[in-house]
């Protein structure tokens, strides 16, 4: 019910909404929440476990109960909780967890079967007959669990992420946060200032006190507009902090556009924060806790200070007539709002005896609420007092347990916080995260003048460590009333009384619990589901904990807490993945060839980050086959250009250039002379291949290494490591130029044809004899040419600067075309390699040694190299190593699959018999037949001999002849023809 | 997290790659035996609390850094570039 | 007690006052014939298998905190047996045949639920490996089959199959594959093995390993000195303080790893789904929470808490992967701390010393190996030979090459695998 002349709703601004499907009004500066109670709308929801129909409870993130499905345009947010989701102009908003209606909840049924449902059930039972769980009580109960229904479409709204940096973190700004922020920004240090809420003032919103004279709202805006006109000061409203981190960094989440109907484009509905902070002040404040009793669970019962939110800041009064139930002095504000307010309070009901009973409506000292009725809605409530029982008519209930200080990101470093005795809570452990202190209600301080005083005093610590002056500032004047308190958990009696309010765990639970041995607030927790709801315990684990302590015997502290861990809100996906969707998951790297690739049609694959050509399909070609095996043919017969610029290219120069290299590879690099280019191979320490590519000799002090396109990032590093941890002495340097040239290969009997007729001056077998490399002029450009091969063809890679990359591409095609060719993709070049028994990252997968691919003898005895001792463990050599050999089906027709096992013909394809496996295959065009690659157990012995292939995946069986690795052309005649 | 790189400055740990502990500035001799080089690879104190291991500012500087750091706590108590360990 | 239907029944209708404790809590005697340092799922497994299957009687599980408050209370609980090289094949069989007859022989409902696995790749080279680790898994003898893209289509019609950075060009499903409910298996064996008359000693730490002429005497405790025939150390994320008790230094590092869930949804994801390019793996807890990992954070740690850079790169990967998640919110994640070892497979060997065994380097893979694990870990402790499914295991393989069991292909790293 809405009250005229009160809260800070904008009244003149109506906003038209939809709830299970019934049209409503609320005002601008409602939340979902205050605009239905303003409304009457008291049944919201329905529990996890018994789908107990339930109400708001709170007035904040913490809210158990009020979890909605809030659709905007296209998508559908399950689980919003309306507690902070701000009202807006045509808001549609849908209860969850119940079927066929809100009112009428087919699964309620549940309730009524509470004592077969009880805590951990479900570990004793569905085991016979045993595959009834697959089939039958497993999906039942998944269908009957859940919240909210989430949409299965592409989520296209638009969520982003950001950095920030500040050398004071304030997280809150109520009063200690608003206080401690005047002080960091008084003394000219960059603040960052962030608070959940649209507005600042933190509970000053909700509260009828004045500071220095004014409403305590209106000092908090003055506070706001004097940080606003400082340039130091950054303010974040509708951002939580999420998370604390290592080295004071932060996660926060930022509700950029949940206000607005329509989200202009461009405008995130969120972002995700990193805020890096010297130092940090927790203003987090305190959340309210409940009292267990029978049946504490009906819509209409609510927490004291939530009441009172929705009375103070949003003129919305829960009920007609209302009942305050606590356990503390605070409680009491909520009565004397309500009454001031002209609601009708039938009893203020305060556990503690003694209690002044001055008041213009009943206050019960001493007493106790121990049952409620009204099933869809809070009717009557029964209170114990003076030894007698009594029923009061009330549809609104108000409960206090006190206050638990907000502690939880003080947990995220596994500080453990510590219990208070005389608060009746945990306080936040000293230190528990570098760089931050703690302030306010947060700190277990309850007053207004305490707080402000603490904020002050916190932010003066602080202002100093960071060598300022802090500011003189006259602490406002407020209320300082003591908060007092005297512990009561649980009412006791007959009734299920509930802690755990979403998933349904009452004290019967926790005691059955502990009655079982699961007396460890860890097993308690898991074996309950205590504390694993949306809101992670927020409101109910000090309570249960409480419980449990009484239960085995314990005091609180001996008992412990549970964890408390990251994110101190829920994060939607979208924005803690933002920017991952589509192809925002990684970097796309593009060859300078590209847009002239396309333009030849070539479908493109995935090559690490980057994305090459597959095959230049020609008119009439309608399998990539095709296109390969002309391509394929094409190279051996004519000439074929392939864009290899992924290859990693590193540039190493200095006078211990060649010593280093010798340490890098296993082959010797010193020897080498200038103008020529050596295959190399390199190992890691532990003794297996790393990558294998070409370095060519350009100058004494000075060479050019290749590597392979998916490892170029590692050797680098690898490179690095080598250098500057293990011969720092050494003095070279070396960088990355993969970016800086294009390099092309030309391959064929025409490739020396088509160079040289745009080189300006022509090679030949004198000046550019196999594996050499000079300089050229390709007009004005100077490039590299080497002469190497991965065809085994005569071919050349051509480099230029990458910004000549696309119009070399064009020129090579024009000039290969007139010769017979064209470029080559992909397909074509593993087919080229495959022939000639090149490898790749198929075989030298990390698991193999230079022994294993037939390149031990490369080792070279006469000097040391990074792997050389672990390649030669027993292990690593020997008649027990698959070995790489060449494969081809006896029968010419039949397959080989990659990733197919090889067996003995005659034994079982199982395990046992096991004697290697397949890595790459290609229909050999040149050979009219299907070839590949296999590694063989003791393989290079058993050349000649026949292996059977099987693929159980696919279905394929095939002898196969183990051959020589090479293919084709085994002299290597035409590399150097 | 953030790693005080020599170099650089204070960096988010995302430009950081992470190898290992520091035992690999020490590389046996060749000829050392393979006990010693199973310690070297594979063998770890690997005790909680201080701890140096190896970090490359991959994305920044490109410097190897050992950093003295504590892995119950995630401190990090100081940083050195390894090319200048034991200067 | 007997967990069963009826007994639900006659409970709920006596208000659920007769159900007694899960295990005993008894004070630890003065000597044992075993001693299982650990009382995670491995060790509690190890005491129950000690106990069912080889006959000993007595038996004491050690566990500083409580029990199943390590690695199993805190993990993504998948359930697989697709491993490609020998040692793990077996191994990881074995342990999924245990898995399937779980709940019967422990008389309580883990809530296994063999929901298939299916394992994305996203180029040629991946399919060829893919095809390699199907057709290990078939010549060990378990399920495996290849799915196109049109088969996923249908089955997971969520996933981004035109717009994400890395297309998707099939799967391997793994239809015995799934998950389990973790705490359940803790308590299931702990109540099994508690019934079987092993003493289950809860808040009782291990300070230092009495070794003596090479072997072992007994453990020295934060709850006084308990004398042993046999000790075992099944303490995963703790193995080397513990291993360094009885001077031994070992092939680990220890990392963390973190997880994550969301708020409870109504039922969207069936499998468990891994993606080949981005280290993401998922699966829908029976509660409705999508429960989520992705690699290590790359450090070592103690700290059994991550930061921020994993937490939103497994984010990203899941938002590439399938867009739908966005509304989903997390709501909550942890860490734990893993014995990575330099190939990425466990250990489960004798020591030096005479009487005292080591079960470790489980890496971020322990929880489906938790039954076989128990099982082959008893049979070494019990007869001092290797469970033939567990051959593959021993120590010593770093420093010969013989046997190395790497998957990952990323060679002796620790936290690269």
């Amino acid at each position: 019910m809405r009250l005229p002349d009160k809260g800070l709703v904008d009244r003149d601004h109506v906003l038209n909404f939809q709830f299970n499907d019934r049209p409503f009004k609320g005002f601008s500066g409602d939340t979902l929440a205050s605009a239905l109670l303003a409304n009457d709308e008291i049944l919201v929801g329905r529990s996890f476990k018994y789908h107990r129909p339930r109400g708001i409870m709170t007035a904040g993130s913490e809210e158990p109960n009020a979890l909605v499905t809030v659709s905007r345009g296209q998508s559908n947010e399950p689980n919003t909780r309306a507690t902070v989701q701000p009202l807006y102009e045509g808001l549609v908003a849908q209860p969850q967890n119940a079927w066929p209606s809100l009112k009428f909840d087919a699964l309620g049924i549940n309730d009524y079967l509470s004592n077969f449902l009880a805590a951990g059930f479900y570990y004793k039972t569905f085991m016979w007959p045993q595959p009834f769980w697959e089939w039958l009580y497993e999906p039942l109960i998944r269908r009957a669990a859940g919240l909210g229904t989430l949409d299965m479409a592409y989520d296209h709204d638009l969520y982003e992420k950001a950095y920030a940096h500040c050398d004071v973190l304030i997280i809150g700004a109520g009063p200690s946060g608003l206080m401690a922020a005047l002080t960091v920004a008084r003394a000219g240090v960059d603040v960052i200032l962030v608070d959940e809420n649209n507005r600042l003032g933190g509970r000053l919103l909700s509260e009828v006190e004045e500071i220095d004279n004014v409403p305590g709202h209106t000092w908090a805006a003055d506070v706001t507009a004097e940080l606003e006109g400082l340039s130091n000061v950054t303010i974040m409203t509708n951002t939580a902090v999420t998370g604390a981190y290592d080295q004071g960094t932060y996660g926060a989440l930022e509700r950029v556009g949940h206000h607005l109907s329509v989200l202009p484009v461009g405008l995130p509905l969120e972002t995700f924060w990193r805020i890096s902070a010297r130092r940090t002040i927790l203003c987090a404040g305190a959340l309210e806790r409940q009292i267990a009793f029978p049946n504490n669970d009906r819509p209409g019962i609510m927490t004291a200070s939530g009441m009172r939110s929705y009375l103070n800041q949003y003129g919305v009064s829960a009920g007609k007539k209302v009942a305050i139930f606590g356990n503390n002095s605070d409680a009491h504000r909520t009565a004397r709002d309500f009454a001031n307010s002209g609601v009708e309070v039938v009893a203020m009901i305060d556990s503690r005896p003694g209690v002044s009973k001055t008041a213009n409506y009943p206050i019960y000292s001493g007493a106790q609420v121990v049952g409620t009725s009204g099933r869809l809605g809070l009717r009557k409530i029964i209170i114990e007092h003076d030894g007698k029982t009594e029923a009061l008519e009330c549809d609104a209930l108000g409960v206090s347990g006190g206050w638990n200080p907000t502690v939880h990101l003080t947990c995220h470093m596994n500080g453990r916080p510590v219990w208070d005795p005389k608060l009746a809570s945990f306080l936040p452990k000293g230190g528990a995260i570098p760089g931050m202190m703690v302030a306010g209600s947060a700190a277990g301080t309850m007053d207004t003048a305490g707080v402000l005083a603490e904020g002050y005093n916190v932010a003066g610590i602080i202002v100093k460590d960071l060598g300022k002056r802090t500011p003189k500032i006259n602490l406002p004047k407020s209320e300082n009333g003591p908060y007092e308190i005297t512990p009561f958990w649980d009412v006791g009696g007959a009734g299920r009384a509930w802690l755990d309010f979403q998933n349904d765990v009452t004290t019967k639970d926790i005691k059955q619990a502990a009655q079982e041995n699961f007396r460890s607030v860890e097993h308690m927790k898991r074996y309950t589901t205590q504390g694993m709801a949306t809101d992670q315990g927020k409101n109910s684990n000090v309570a249960a904990l409480a419980v449990l302590a009484d239960a085995t015997g314990r005091g609180i502290p001996e008992t412990g807490t549970t964890t408390f861990r990251p994110p101190y809100v829920p994060v939607a996906m979208a924005a803690l993945g933002a920017g991952g969707n589509g192809k925002g998951f990684a970097p796309e790297r593009f060859l300078s060839s590209h847009v002239a690739t396309q333009e030849l049609g070539a479908p493109m694959i995935e090559a690490g980050l980057w994305y090459r050509p597959s095959y230049f399909p020609q008119t009439g070609e309608t399998h990539w086959r095709q296109s390969c095996d002309r391509e394929v043919e094409m190279v051996r017969s004519k000439v074929g250009v392939c864009d290899v610029s992924t290859l990693g290219k590193i540039d190493v120069q200095g006078k211990d250039a060649a010593e280093f290299l010798d340490l890098l590879y296993i082959n010797a690099f010193a020897t080498l002379k200038v103008g020529r280019v050596r295959y190399g191979l390199m190992l890691r320490e532990d003794g297996h291949v790393m990558d294998d590519g070409t370095c060519a000799r350009l100058g004494d002090n000075h060479y050019l290494m290749t590597t392979t396109t998916a490892a170029a990032g590692q050797v680098m590093r690898h490179m690095d490591f080598v250098h500057q941890v293990l011969r720092p002495d050494l003095d070279l340097t070396f960088v990355s130029v993969t970016e800086q040239w294009a390099q092309f290969a030309v391959a064929g009997p025409n490739s020396r044809e088509a160079l040289n007729s745009i080189l300006i001056n022509n090679i030949n077998d004198e000046t550019l004899p196999y594996m050499g490399c000079s300089e050229v002029q390709i007009g004005d450009v100077s490039g590299r040419l080497f002469r190497i091969s991965f065809s085994g063809e005569h071919a050349y890679e051509l480099a230029v600067p990458s910004r000549f990359g696309d119009s070399l591409f064009r020129l090579l095609l024009e000039k290969t075309k007139e010769l017979g060719g064209g470029p080559y993709g992909m397909e074509a070049l593993n087919t080229l390699r495959i022939e000639k028994g090149f490898i790749t990252h198929a075989e030298i997968h990390g698991r193999t040694t230079a022994f294993d691919i037939g390149m031990m003898h490369m080792i070279s005895e006469k000097k040391d190299c990074i792997g050389k001792v672990m390649a030669a463990r027993p292990g690593m050599v020997g008649e027990h190593r698959e070995q790489l050999v060449g494969l081809r089906p006896v029968d010419p027709v039949k397959e080989i699959i990659s990733g197919a096992h090889l067996f003995e013909i005659d034994d079982i394809s199982e395990r046992k018999n096991d004697q290697g496996y397949v890595t790459s295959m290609c229909y050999s065009p040149s050979t009219k037949s299907v070839i590949a690659q296999a590694f063989l157990r003791n393989g290079r012995a058993r050349i000649g001999s026949k292996v059977k292939m099987v693929d159980h995946l696919n279905g394929v069986e095939t002898i196969c002849e183990v051959c020589n690795l090479v293919f084709f052309d085994p002299d290597g005649g035409r590399l150097r023809g | 997290m953030r790693i005080e790189c020599p170099l650089c400055g204070s960096r988010d740990r995302r430009e950081f790659y992470y190898q290992g502990h520091a035992t690999a500035l020490d590389r046996p001799k060749p000829e050392a035996t393979p006990e010693i080089w199973d310690n070297y690879l594979h063998n770890r104190e690997n005790l909680p609390g201080i701890t140096e291991d190896l970090w490359h500012h991959e994305h920044g500087c490109g410097a190897w850094l050992v950093v003295k750091r504590n892995t119950i706590s995630h401190e990090i108590l100081s940083v050195w570039l390894a090319k200048e360990n034991g200067l | 007690m007997r967990f069963s239907g009826l007994k639900i029944l006659t409970e709920g209708l006596k208000g659920n006052s007769g159900w007694g404790p899960h295990w005993r809590d008894p004070e630890p005697a003065q000597e044992y014939d075993i001693v299982i340092i650990g009382g995670g799922g491995h060790g509690l497994s190890t005491a129950y298998y000690l106990a069912k299957e080889h006959g000993l009687k007595n038996i004491a599980v050690l566990e500083k905190g409580h029990i199943g408050g390590g690695n199993i209370g805190r993990n993504t609980t998948i359930i697989r047996a697709d491993y490609f090289l020998p040692g793990n094949s077996e191994f990881y069989s074995h342990s999924l045949k245990l898995w399937e007859g779980l709940e019967a022989d422990l008389n309580y409902n883990v809530m296994h639920s063999q929901r298939g696995k299916i394992s994305l790749f996203h180029s040629d080279g991946q399919r060829d490996a893919m095809i390699r680790r199907g057709n290990s898994m078939r010549n060990q003898g378990d399920d495996a089959e290849l799915l196109s893209v049109k088969q996923l289509r249908k089955m997971l019609p969520y996933l981004d199959y035109e717009q994400g950075r890395f297309p998707i060009y099939g799967g391997l499903l793994q239809r015995r594959a799934g998950t389990a409910r973790h705490d359940a298996v803790a308590w299931g064996y702990a109540r099994g093995a508690d019934q079987r008359g092993v003493d289950l000693i809860q808040n009782c730490e291990v300070t230092g390993i009495e070794i003596s002429g090479g072997v072992v005497q007994g453990v020295q405790t934060s709850r006084g000195p308990i004398r042993a025939k046999k000790v075992g150390i099944v303490v995963a994320g703790r193995t080397s303080q513990l291993a360094a008790m009885a001077g031994m230094r070992l092939p680990i590092e220890s990392h963390v790893l973190q997880a994550f869930v969301t708020e409870g949804l109504k039922p969207c994801i069936d499998h468990v789904v891994s993606f080949g390019m981005g280290h993401f793996y998922i699966s829908q807890s029976d509660k409705g929470g999508l429960v989520f990992g992705g690699d290590l954070d790359m450090y070592a740690s103690y700290a059994a808490r991550g930061n921020l850079p994993m937490v939103e790169h497994v984010a990203e990967a899941g938002m590439t992967l399938m867009p739908m998640l966005g509304k989903a919110r997390m709501l909550r994640s942890w860490g734990g701390i893993m014995d990575m070892t330099p190939d990425g497979s466990p250990i489960i060997d004798k020591t030096h010393i005479e009487g005292l065994f080591l079960n470790a380097g489980w890496c971020y893979g322990g929880f489906k190996a938790v039954p076989a694990s128990g099982n082959c870990f008893a049979h070494l402790m019990a007869t001092g030979q290797p469970h033939v499914a567990a051959q593959g295991f021993p120590i010593d393989r770093f420093r010969t090459g013989y046997g190395l069991i790497d998957e990952e292909g990323t060679g002796s790293q620790h936290n690269l695998h």
